[in-house]
């Protein structure tokens, strides 16, 4: 039987990774990409790039036309470009779309969607680690977590009705590398990050190539189910600060909410409310389940992940450190 | 020296491990309990005994009596434990705990978490020792009339956790800790107006402002009893209401017989003026 993956958000850094990792399949006979933009020049090799707008039912039409029988949703995107409400209209409606293709078509018989830990939500009544199988105590209510919550919910009852197809959720923990642009990427990448005063949340990263393999995996085998995804371990938000060697600046609440808003205004940041939940009191996941299913595990920890990026960015030099060595040097 | 160094410049550089809990071992050691340990050495005297029932390792679930009108009591357990017994407990805090700036993280730096079946569950099958108060703030925040009077042991959401992970429950009895602050009267207005539980009137809070904030000398004893074992239970009987019901009744049992005792082996909190001369 012949194999043809569908990729969406092939624009993007991982989803145009994945692509290519997928292309260099022989198992796999055609790899299709789809997104709103074309490819940076970036070489995809044998990815057959089409341009679609997943809001439209153009998609089923690429679908058919190619008898997909793989599609990886990476569509997702975390940072309004234009506007919250493009944003949701891309996020929410751009998947019920694609899941109203994958319904209708004979062809499709595994689909991987990308989610993110952030469905969790992030409170102090959190349980410390959360697993596939918990509830979040507090429904994410904005931006980016409220619309992963959402598709989420239009997976599982596309699971529900087309029960011969394999459908996999994959929950990653934040981005973290070399070529990982996100909000939280660019706040590390402030020279003087501000945080929340009296708060020390614990974050966890996934390095890119493993958000790559794990992809890969799932869009070759068949693992039905919800994933959690993250790196071995967590790191607190100060000690990736020291790590960084950067100083950061402490805020109450509100000052760092209104300099947040302050910088999206500007255009500086990304900014939503669920990254202050976040940067207050983190998250952690439990990541048994997957090393279970795959019989493998992330390469990079939390920390491995994140010295990665800290190391790509060249971002080095210890302050405090170069004090301390200072004085007591003999 | 040397080492001193190291330490120091592990933590510049964030170079240290810390748990999915966010607890912080290195710190709790050499920093967070050395703050508190002169308070247990001694301002309240703490001795210290049964501590053969303590598992050298392992999961154990210890359950103690809560007193003090501010939970002191749980960190004094925490350093006889960890000086005493050489294990660092996983206490259970209160939510109010996690919802507040500073104290939230330093609790979890020292290796507590909120109290939740979950979090509970997931350190029993880790295999540490987890320390629990079962009353609550009925416990720490009851009037001084009450002390020694052991308040209802909220639902018994322990014991299913000990049974879950069939793990024994060590009793632990806290004598001294009801006299540190006695509670005489309940600011209730202002306590809910600040989402606070409670707001103690001492005979000297608020009457000297700060200074009402220190607490009184009293002797202290702990004393950890005969562990209840949990594997003659399935972990099924963990769903069973009335199994964990009559449990939680016979552990609280345990606690009030081994504080009656204690109390007397004690004798006075203070020791009569003048005593010395």
């Amino acid at each position: 039987m012949t194999q043809s993956v569908l990729v969406t958000g092939v624009s993007r850094h991982i989803g145009a990774r994945l692509a290519g990792v997928l292309a260099a399949d022989p198992e796999i006979d055609r790899v299709i990409g789809v997104d709103t933009v074309p490819p940076r020049a970036r070489d995809l090799g044998r990815v057959e790039f089409v341009r679609v707008d997943l809001r439209s039912p153009d998609i089923g039409q690429v679908i058919a036309a190619a008898d997909v029988t793989t599609v990886v949703h990476m569509s997702l995107v975390s940072v309004p470009a234009k506007s919250r409400s493009a944003m949701k209209e891309h996020n929410v409606i751009g998947t019920m779309q694609l899941l109203a293709a994958c319904q209708r078509s004979s062809t499709v018989r595994r689909v991987v969607v990308r989610s993110t830990t952030a469905v969790y939500g992030s409170t102090p009544h959190d349980p410390a680690v959360f697993t596939e199988d918990s509830e979040p105590v507090e429904v994410p209510h904005s931006g980016y977590a409220k619309d992963a919550h959402e598709v989420e919910g239009y997976v599982r009852g596309f699971a529900r009705r087309r029960r011969d197809v394999v459908t996999t959720t994959l929950r990653f923990a934040n981005f973290m590398g070399p070529a990982v642009d996100s909000p939280l990427t660019r706040y590390f990448g402030q020279l003087v990050p501000p945080t929340v005063l009296g708060f020390d949340p614990r974050l966890q990263f996934v390095h890119e190539d493993d958000a790559v393999e794990v992809l890969r995996r799932m869009a070759t085998e068949d693992h039905p189910g919800t994933f959690n995804v993250a790196g071995e371990g967590v790191l607190l938000l100060s000690q990736c600060m020291r790590r960084a060697g950067r100083l950061s600046i402490p805020l109450p609440s509100p000052a760092f909410r209104m300099l947040g808003e302050a910088a999206r205004a500007a255009g500086l940041l990304d900014f939503s409310p669920e990254q202050l939940g976040l940067i207050c009191h983190g998250r952690a996941v439990e990541t048994l389940r997957l090393a279970a299913t795959l019989g493998w595990k992330p390469k990079f920890t939390t920390a491995a992940a994140f010295d990665d990026y800290l190391r790509s960015r060249g971002i080095s030099g210890n302050l405090p450190l170069a004090v301390l060595d200072y004085f007591t040097r003999r | 020296m040397e080492d001193f160094l190291a330490f120091l410049r592990r933590r510049i550089t964030g170079e240290y491990e810390v748990d999915e809990f966010g607890f912080d071992p290195e710190l709790n050691d050499r920093v967070l309990l050395n703050l508190v340990r002169p308070l247990y050495r001694k301002w309240f005297r703490v001795e210290v005994s049964g501590l053969e029932h303590v598992p050298a390792e392992g999961g154990a679930l210890v359950v103690a009596n809560h007193s003090g009108t501010v939970p002191i009591d749980a960190l004094m357990m925490q350093v006889a434990l960890h000086d005493e017994a050489g294990r660092a407990v996983r206490l259970l805090g209160a939510d109010l705990v996690y919802q507040l700036p500073v104290l939230g993280h330093l609790s979890r730096k020292s290796g507590h978490t909120r109290a939740s079946p979950e979090d509970a569950d997931r350190l029993l099958r880790k295999g540490e020792l987890v320390g629990v108060f079962p009353e609550g703030f009925k416990g720490v925040g009851k009037p001084f009339s009450q002390r020694y009077k052991l308040q209802r042991f909220g639902r018994g959401g322990f014991v299913a956790s000990a049974v879950r992970a069939g793990v024994p429950i060590i009793p632990c009895a806290i004598v001294g800790a009801e006299e540190i602050y006695p509670k005489i009267g309940d600011l209730t207005t202002l306590a809910r107006a600040l989402g606070l539980p409670y707001l103690p009137i001492t005979p000297f809070f608020p009457l000297l402002g700060p200074l009402g904030l220190i607490p009184l000398p009293s002797k202290w004893l702990i004393e950890f009893g005969e562990p209840i074992r949990t594997d003659r239970y399935e972990p099924a009987d963990a769903d069973d209401p009335m199994v964990i019901f009559n449990q939680t009744d016979e552990v609280r049992e345990t606690i009030q017989a081994q504080l009656n005792e204690l109390r007397l082996r004690r004798g006075p909190a203070f020791p009569p003026l003048l005593a010395g001369l």
